[in-house]
C-alpha cells in the first residue's frame, strides 16, 4: 500500500481488462517481455469466449480450395462494405497462421480422417472454412489460452470489477477497481491499459450473451472521452432458442440444418436463392422476422423451426453435441426427432472502441491516438466486421488483434516511466460506490434494466424506423433520470453483486444511447441496421463510420471515412 | 405456480454459522433454478449473493447444491427436479463459504496447477497443423469438455476427508494431456500422479460421474490414469530386465 493513498495500490507495466480470448492472447504475447496483469470480473475461464460454438474461420483449405483473398471478399461483402479493408486484409491473411498457432498450443480441434483440422461451412463464407472443435470451439480455445497463461505465470486479479479508467495529463495511467469478494477499492497504475471486455448483449431482452456482457469497457472508454464507432450495428443471430435466446450455432445450418415456417416451407430459398440457410446473419434474421410478420411463424407465433432431423443421429451427436444437449435440457426436445423452435437473439456488437490494426485507440478521422489506451476483441471496432459480422470471424478477430495489440504494447511502453497518478479518480469512484451503498433512492436497478431491455428489443432491434427510434431516445432520457435515483438492497461489501448490477446498468444505459443515436442518424439500411423508412443502402450518403462522442446532452454524432482498398461496393445479394 | 426455496445463507459479518432462509416465488415450469435465484434477488432480497454468468451451462460459475446434489443452477429446470415442494439450495459442499453461495475456489484451482495443466510439446512444430487422427482426438473428447465448475471435486467423499487428494477435476485435467497424442510430457505427468495424492486415492464411488453437468465419465478417466501408471511401470521394469 502506498503511503500517500488510502487505497491499496498495484503497479504493473500493462493492465489488461477482461480475460476472454482477446485479453488472454494479448497477455500471452506480452508474456515475459513486460510486467502484465489481467483483471477480470469473472474467473478467466468463465469469460464469454467460452460460449462460442461454431468455429474459427481461416482459409487453410483442408476441405475446399480456398485463399485469404476469398475470405477477405466474403468478409467485406458480409459487412455490407462498411469494414475497413486494410484491417480485413490483416485479419484474413493472418488467419491461417493463427489457427496453426492454436493447434500448436494444443487446442483439440476436430479432425479429418487424414488427421488434419476439420472444417465446415458457415454463413456468408463461400468456401468451407470454419475450423472447429465439435460445437465448443470457443471453450477449448479459452481453456488453452488460460492454461498457457498459467504456464507463463501471468498475474490475474480475478473477480475485480473495474469502475473507471484513470486519465491524467492526457494519458490513461491506470484504473480504479472494486474487489468483488472482499469489497473495497483498489488502484492500479500502468503504462498501458488494454480493454478486452467484450460485448453488451445484455442491453436487449433476448440475447445469447452472458449476464456479464454489459459492455463495461466500452462505457468506460466513452466516459473517458473516446467516441464509440458504428454502435448502431448490432447483430441478431437468427437461431436463439425460442423465448430464452440461448444460442444455437450457425454450424447447425452449416452442417445442413434448414429453417422452416408454419407450412413446412424452406423459406430462405426465397430470400437468398443461392446461399439459402447459410446466408449471413442479418439476411436470415430479417427473413425470419418477415415470415413472423406475415403470420408464417409456427402456429402464427413469433418463432420458426430449425430442422435438423434429416442430418441423422450420428451426425448430430458427433458434430453438434452441445446443441443437442441444450435443446434437450431447456426445451425437452430431441433434435434428432423434432424440429427446434428458434427466434433471432441479440448476439454481437460490430461497433465499439475505434482502434487501428495494432489495437491502439484512435479518436477521430485523422487517426489521432489516445495515449496509453488500447482495445481488442468485441469491445473494439477495428473495423473488420463492418455492418454485419460473419460467423467464425469473431474468434479470429480476438486472436489476431489480441496478439497484435500485445506486440504493439511491448513496443510502445519502452521508454515510458512508471506513472504515479493522483487519487482523484479513485476518490470519485469511492463517492459513487458509497452513494450506491448508502443512498436512499426509490428506483431499483432491475426495474430500469428490464424496461431498457424490453424497450431496446421493441424499438431498436432488427427493424427500425424514425418513430420507434425517437421514442427510444426520449425513453432513454427518462431511464437515465430514474437511474440517478437508483437504490440497492445490499448494503454490505462482501460479494455484493447487487452493487455490481447497479454499476453495470450505468454501462448499458450509456451504450444504449450511442446505439440509438447512431441508428437515428443513419438514414439508410446497411447490414444489420435496417431502417423501414430508408430501406436501401445509400453509399453516397453513408459509406462512412459513425462516431458517437459523449456530449453534455447525450451522444454527439460525427463520421469518418471507410478505407477501401481492393473491393469497390457492389450490390449485396446471396 | 408457486415454489418455496430454502437457501443456506451466511454473511461473515453477522453470522456465526450458516442458516436457512425461505423465500416463496411464482415460477414458470421452464425456469431454471438460476432464473428463480434471480427472481428472488431482483424482487425480494438483493443481498443474496451467488456467482453466475452464461446462463446456459458453459461457463461453470453457478455450481451449487440443489436438493442435495451438485448441479449448475442455470442448467437445472424447476420442472426437472423430482422433489419441488421446497427446493433446497446450498453452497458447494466442502469448500469454504465466503458469503451465501459464494465459495472460495482458490485452493481448488491451485490444486489443478499440480498436474501442470498446460500442453507441452517442445518439438519444433510443422509449418501447418500437427496431425492427429479422429480416433486419437476422441480419447480426450470427454476431458476437454470440462468447465471447471468444481461439482465433481466437491461431491467426492475422498476429497471431503483428505484435502491433499488432487481430486477428480485435477485428475481429469491431467488425463486431457496424458492421453493427447500430441503432448510430450506424459512421463513427467505420470510421475506426478504416481503419488498418494493421485488417482489411487479414488475409491470409484462415481459421485463425480453422477454430478458432472457435462456428463463426462470422470471416474472412467481416473481409472484410465491408474492403468496408464501401472503399465508405464511394468514397461520400465521390462526394459530394465531386458537391459540386463
Amino acid at each position: 500500500m502506498s503511503l500517500s493513498s488510502p487505497f491499496p495500490v498495484h503497479r504493473h507495466d500493462v493492465l489488461i481488462l477482461g480475460a476472454g480470448g482477446a485479453g488472454l492472447r494479448a497477455a500471452l504475447e506480452i508474456g515475459e517481455a513486460a510486467d502484465v496483469a489481467v483483471i477480470s470480473k469473472v474467473f478467466p475461464t468463465r469469460s464469454h469466449t467460452g460460449a462460442a460454438q461454431g468455429g474459427v474461420a481461416a482459409a487453410i483449405g483442408n476441405v475446399d480450395e480456398d485463399s485469404w483473398e476469398h475470405h477477405m471478399f466474403d468478409t467485406v461483402k458480409g459487412g455490407d462494405y462498411l469494414g475497413d479493408q486494410d484491417a480485413i486484409e490483416v485479419l484474413c491473411r493472418e488467419a491461417p497462421e493463427t489457427v496453426y498457432e492454436l493447434e500448436h498450443m494444443g487446442v483439440p480441434f476436430s479432425r479429418l480422417e487424414d488427421g488434419r483440422i476439420s472444417q465446415r461451412a458457415f454463413g456468408g463464407h463461400s468456401a468451407v472454412r470454419a475450423c472447429h472443435a465439435a460445437d465448443r470451439t470457443g471453450h477449448v480455445i479459452l481453456q488453452t489460452l488460460y492454461e498457457h497463461c498459467l504456464r507463463k505465470k501471468v498475474r490475474f486479479y480475478q473477480e475485480f470489477f473495474v469502475i473507471s479508467l484513470i486519465k491524467e495529463d492526457g494519458r490513461i495511467q491506470g484504473l480504479a477497481a472494486w474487489d468483488i469478494l472482499k469489497g473495497g477499492i483498489h488502484v492500479f497504475h500502468a503504462k498501458a491499459v488494454l480493454l478486452a471486455t467484450g460485448g453488451y448483449g445484455r442491453t436487449y431482452k433476448t440475447t445469447s450473451n452472458a449476464l456479464a456482457n454489459t459492455g463495461d469497457g466500452m462505457a468506460m472508454a466513452y466516459e473517458a472521452g473516446v467516441p464509440l464507432e458504428d454502435m448502431e450495428f448490432v447483430q441478431f443471430h437468427p437461431t436463439g432458442i425460442y423465448k430464452m435466446g440461448i444460442l444455437i450455432t450457425e454450424a447447425a445450418r452449416g452442417e445442413g440444418g434448414i429453417l422452416i415456417n408454419r407450412n413446412g416451407e424452406r423459406f430462405m430459398e426465397r430470400y437468398a436463392p443461392s446461399m439459402k440457410d447459410i446466408a449471413p446473419r442479418d439476411v436470415v434474421s430479417r427473413a425470419i422476422y418477415t415470415e413472423i410478420r406475415n403470420r408464417m411463424g409456427i402456429d402464427g407465433k413469433d418463432y420458426v423451426y430449425l430442422d435438423l432431423r434429416h442430418l441423422g443421429k450420428k451426425k448430430i451427436l458427433e458434430k453438434l453435441p452441445e446443441i443437442h444437449s441444450f435443446v434437450q435440457t431447456y426445451l425437452g426436445i430431441d433434435a434428432v426427432r423434432e424440429p427446434v423452435p428458434v427466434q433471432p437473439t441479440c448476439h454481437y456488437a460490430m461497433g465499439g472502441i475505434p482502434t487501428d490494426v495494432n489495437g491502439r485507440v484512435v479518436v477521430d478521422d485523422k487517426e489521432t491516438l489516445f495515449p496509453g489506451l488500447y482495445a481488442a476483441g468485441e469491445c473494439a471496432c477495428v473495423s473488420v466486421h463492418g455492418a454485419n459480422r460473419l460467423g467464425c470471424n469473431s474468434l479470429l478477430d480476438i486472436l489476431v488483434f489480441g496478439k497484435r495489440a500485445g506486440e504493439k504494447i511491448i513496443e510502445e511502453i519502452r521508454g515510458i516511466g512508471v506513472s504515479e497518478p493522483s487519487d482523484k479518480t479513485a476518490q470519485e469512484v469511492r463517492l459513487r460506490v458509497e452513494d450506491l451503498l448508502e443512498g436512499s433512492g426509490n428506483e431499483t436497478a432491475v426495474g430500469i434494466r428490464e424496461r431498457l431491455q424490453e424497450m431496446m428489443m421493441v424499438r431498436c432491434s432488427v427493424f427500425r424506423n424514425e418513430k420507434l427510434l425517437k421514442e427510444a431516445e426520449s425513453e432513454l432520457k427518462k431511464l437515465k433520470l430514474r437511474y440517478a435515483a437508483v437504490q440497492i438492497m445490499d448494503h454490505g461489501r462482501i460479494c455484493n453483486t447487487d452493487l455490481l448490477e447497479a454499476l453495470e446498468l450505468g454501462s448499458l444505459l450509456s451504450l444504449a444511447e450511442t446505439i440509438v443515436a447512431g441508428a437515428l442518424a443513419r438514414t439508410e439500411s446497411r447490414g444489420s441496421h435496417f431502417r423501414e423508412d430508408f430501406p436501401v443502402r445509400d453509399d453516397a450518403g453513408f459509406l462512412k463510420h459513425t462516431l458517437a462522442r459523449k456530449g453534455p446532452e447525450g451522444p454527439l454524432v460525427s463520421y469518418k471515412p471507410v478505407r477501401i482498398t481492393r473491393y469497390q461496393p457492389m450490390e449485396r445479394t446471396y | 405456480m408457486e415454489r418455496r426455496f430454502r437457501i443456506l445463507r451466511f454473511n461473515p459479518l453477522y453470522d456465526v454459522k450458516p442458516h436457512y432462509q425461505e423465500y416463496r416465488i411464482k415460477v414458470q415450469p421452464l425456469w431454471s433454478v438460476l432464473d428463480c435465484l434471480n427472481e428472488i434477488k431482483w424482487k425480494l432480497d438483493g443481498s443474496l449473493s451467488y456467482r453466475r454468468s452464461c446462463t446456459h451451462g458453459v461457463c461453470g460459475s453457478d455450481a451449487m447444491m440443489i436438493n442435495g446434489r451438485n448441479r449448475l443452477a442455470c442448467q437445472t429446470l424447476v420442472r426437472d427436479l423430482k422433489y419441488t415442494r421446497v427446493i433446497r439450495i446450498e453452497p458447494l459442499k466442502s469448500f469454504p463459504v465466503i458469503k451465501d453461495l459464494y465459495v472460495d475456489t482458490e485452493e481448488f484451482f491451485e490444486r489443478n496447477l499440480a498436474v501442470k495443466p498446460w500442453f507441452v510439446n517442445q518439438t519444433p512444430p510443422p509449418e501447418r497443423e500437427r496431425l492427429q487422427s479422429p480416433k486419437e482426438r476422441q480419447k480426450i473428447d470427454g476431458p476437454t469438455k470440462c468447465i471447471l465448475c468444481a461439482s465433481c471435486t466437491s461431491s467426492c467423499p475422498t476429497f471431503w476427508f483428505d484435502k491433499a487428494y488432487l481430486g477428480p477435476a485435477a485428475l481429469l485435467k491431467a488425463h486431457r494431456f496424458i492421453f493427447d497424442s500430441r503432448d510430450e510430457a506424459q512421463a513427467e505427468r505420470l510421475a506426478i500422479l504416481n503419488d498418494r495424492t493421485g488417482p489411487y486415492k479414488c475409491h470409484t464411488i462415481f459421485n463425480c460421474v453422477e454430478t458432472c453437468p457435462k456428463e463426462i465419465n470422470v471416474t472412467g478417466a481416473i481409472s484410465d490414469l491408474k492403468k496408464k501408471i501401472l503399465w508405464s511401470k511394468i514397461r520400465r521394469k521390462e526394459k530394465k530386465t531386458e537391459g540386463g
